[in-house]
């Protein structure tokens, strides 16, 4: 089904896991066409989440490249870093630059991320080291700063502020965390998981300071909405991240809180294409429209992009929220809607739940033991009818047992259902 | 591409495919000797419930979740199997939480382990096939 094409030209705004995934993917089918990719840092391509390792010191700048350094040149890329687009000319077909250059394209992928939130407190003026923590010079920045006893307040116990307590507690930084939520990671996990992470963190030494914010800043110091007061040296803000949506929204593409894309990643506007953190996409455990800020999610949705763009029909429908984070040594995976009924296991250390309804998994949250989690997760994703299997087993064990033997013979032995049963 | 395939109905649940794997990746001459009490980590698993066994190793996809999931580039396919690099991998279990048939595996070091046909053991061709008393677990080119 492969169409000919040769002289396009794709211009790729972005350099990152979505930037990654169309250029693998316009490369399977067009070997031809110029690929021009415009990226904001002056970094080869990076991950992004891998900059809490960094700090920790369990990576180096050279290990934490997304792709090894000819990746560009076996792609044929052209890179132009340290550049960032300021405007989409949709009629001409043209893309402006900071630099006050423009590049023309035939075909546009716009994956230009996310950006922390900044939240309006008063004082905040005054602080003078102040931090978002999302990439690489961020990292760097931070790492500069936090010594051995340099008391840090981060605002927001999500994934990314967790991560960066996780990193700099390695440092012997004495670390309180501020939420809003009376939970830790609360968009990921229920009640009980929170607790136990919680518990685990402040056995590691982490303060939290749950159920409030920081309703004055001044300078080394923070007054919470309950009066109680926080003298810090380094300020982290991780209280999100949000889509970066103006260039394609001022361009008259169809944007709620993320660009609108349909399954093939196309936008509202022909020939420009949306993928990763910047857009919302149907989860398919939930039905809901939403912005999934994963890095599996982007690298799949620009995939699917560099598919249409290079002329292959391609969908990407198997959109689910995932997560698989470790903190301080104690392992997370979760998948899914946290809907209908429930399975649990908790030994107040290893903890399973999942969630099921209709005869479908909708999601599940593991803790500890985490092996074989990804049985559930393509259960969701697959929305595999649970009475085809054996459900109570699958909930003891995630494992092939559980499956009709047919099943496991497609499964293990390559082999086509009528093949064994004849 | 020859892959590891598997015929649950002659399995013996001898788990000597565990064995030969876990001694393949230590480079040893004498397996007694490599894995003797030795809490062994193979790459391929037995699973084993009310007279049915069967083992279970990555199906090293054409479409594989694992890598295109990995937040750092360390599973890579090449031509045909997938790799890990495990100095680059900073033990994250995306691919865990991404494979769908419970084929990655965590170990003591950090990093994720799963089956790479023994392309990086002395062997060259995979153990666990070598070592199925039964010819239950084969290596070959199937339906493609």
């Amino acid at each position: 089904m492969k169409k000919e094409v040769s002289s396009l030209k794709y211009v790729i705004i972005g350099n990152s896991a979505a930037a990654v995934g169309a250029v693998e993917a316009i490369r399977r089918n067009d070997s031809k066409g110029r690929i021009v990719i415009i990226g904001s840092e002056k970094y080869h391509v990076y991950s992004r989440p891998l900059i809490s390792y960094l700090l920790m010191g369990k990576t180096d700048e050279e290990r934490m490249k997304y792709r090894n350094n000819d990746f560009y040149r076996n792609n044929k890329c052209e890179v132009r870093l340290n550049t960032t687009a300021v405007k989409i000319d949709a009629e001409k077909k043209i893309v402006h630059l900071d630099n006050g250059d423009c590049e023309t394209y035939d075909k546009l992928l716009v994956a230009t991320g996310s950006s922390p939130f900044i939240p309006p407190v008063p004082g905040l003026e005054k602080v003078e080291d102040k931090f978002t923590f999302t990439t690489l010079d961020d990292a760097k920045a931070l790492g500069e700063k936090v010594k051995e006893n340099t008391r840090v307040l981060i605002v927001g116990a999500g994934l990314i502020g967790l991560k960066c307590a996780e990193a700099i507690s390695k440092r012997k930084a004495e670390i309180v965390c501020v939420d809003l939520s009376t939970r830790v990671l609360s968009s990921i996990l229920d009640e009980e998981g929170s607790e136990i992470i919680k518990r685990h963190l402040e056995s590691n030494g982490i303060m939290f300071c749950l159920g409030r914010q920081v309703k004055e800043f001044g300078k080394g110091w923070a007054l919470l909405d309950d009066d109680t007061g926080i003298l810090f040296d380094v300020l982290v803000l991780a209280v999100g991240v949000r889509p970066n949506i103006s260039l394609l929204k001022d361009a008259g593409a169809k944007t709620n809180r993320g660009i609108l894309i349909d399954e093939r990643c196309r936008t509202s506007i022909p020939d420009i294409y949306a993928a990763g953190d910047c857009c919302e996409s149907m989860d398919i455990s939930s039905g809901e429209t939403k912005v999934m800020a994963l890095l599996p999610n982007a690298y799949m949705q620009g995939e699917c992009a560099g598919m249409n763009m290079s002329g292959v029909d391609f969908r990407f429908e198997k959109a689910i929220p995932m997560n698989a984070i470790g903190l301080l040594g104690k392992h997370i995976i979760s998948a899914g809607t946290y809907k209908g009924d429930t399975y649990i296991e908790s030994d107040g250390s290893n903890y399973k739940k999942l969630f099921y309804s209709d005869n479908r998994l909708n999601g599940y949250i593991l803790i500890g033991n985490i092996e074989k989690a990804g049985i559930y997760t393509s259960l969701i994703r697959e929305r595999t009818p649970l009475d085809s299997l054996d459900f109570e087993l699958i909930c003891k064990m995630p494992g092939l047992m559980a499956f009709s033997r047919e099943t496991r013979a497609e499964k293990l032995g390559g082999i086509r259902n009528e093949l064994v049963r004849a | 591409m020859k892959r590891v395939y598997v015929n649950e109905k002659w399995c013996l649940a001898c788990h000597l495919c565990e064995y030969y794997c876990a001694f393949a990746s230590t480079g040893e001459k004498d397996m007694a000797r490599a894995l003797k009490n030795v809490k062994i980590r193979p790459r391929i698993r037995v699973e084993e419930l009310g007279g049915i066994s069967f083992a279970v190793s990555c199906r090293h996809c054409d479409d594989p979740l694992c890598v295109k999931g990995c937040i750092t580039g360390a599973l890579t396919r090449v031509d045909g199997v997938i790799m890990i690099d495990s100095d680059r991998c900073i033990g994250c279990y995306t691919c865990i939480l991404c494979c769908p048939f419970g084929a990655v595996s965590p170990t003591e070091h950090g990093a994720v382990q799963k089956c790479e046909l023994c392309i990086r053991t002395t062997a060259g061709t995979p153990q666990c096939v070598q070592g199925c008393p039964n010819g239950t677990i084969v290596f070959e080119e199937r339906g493609e």
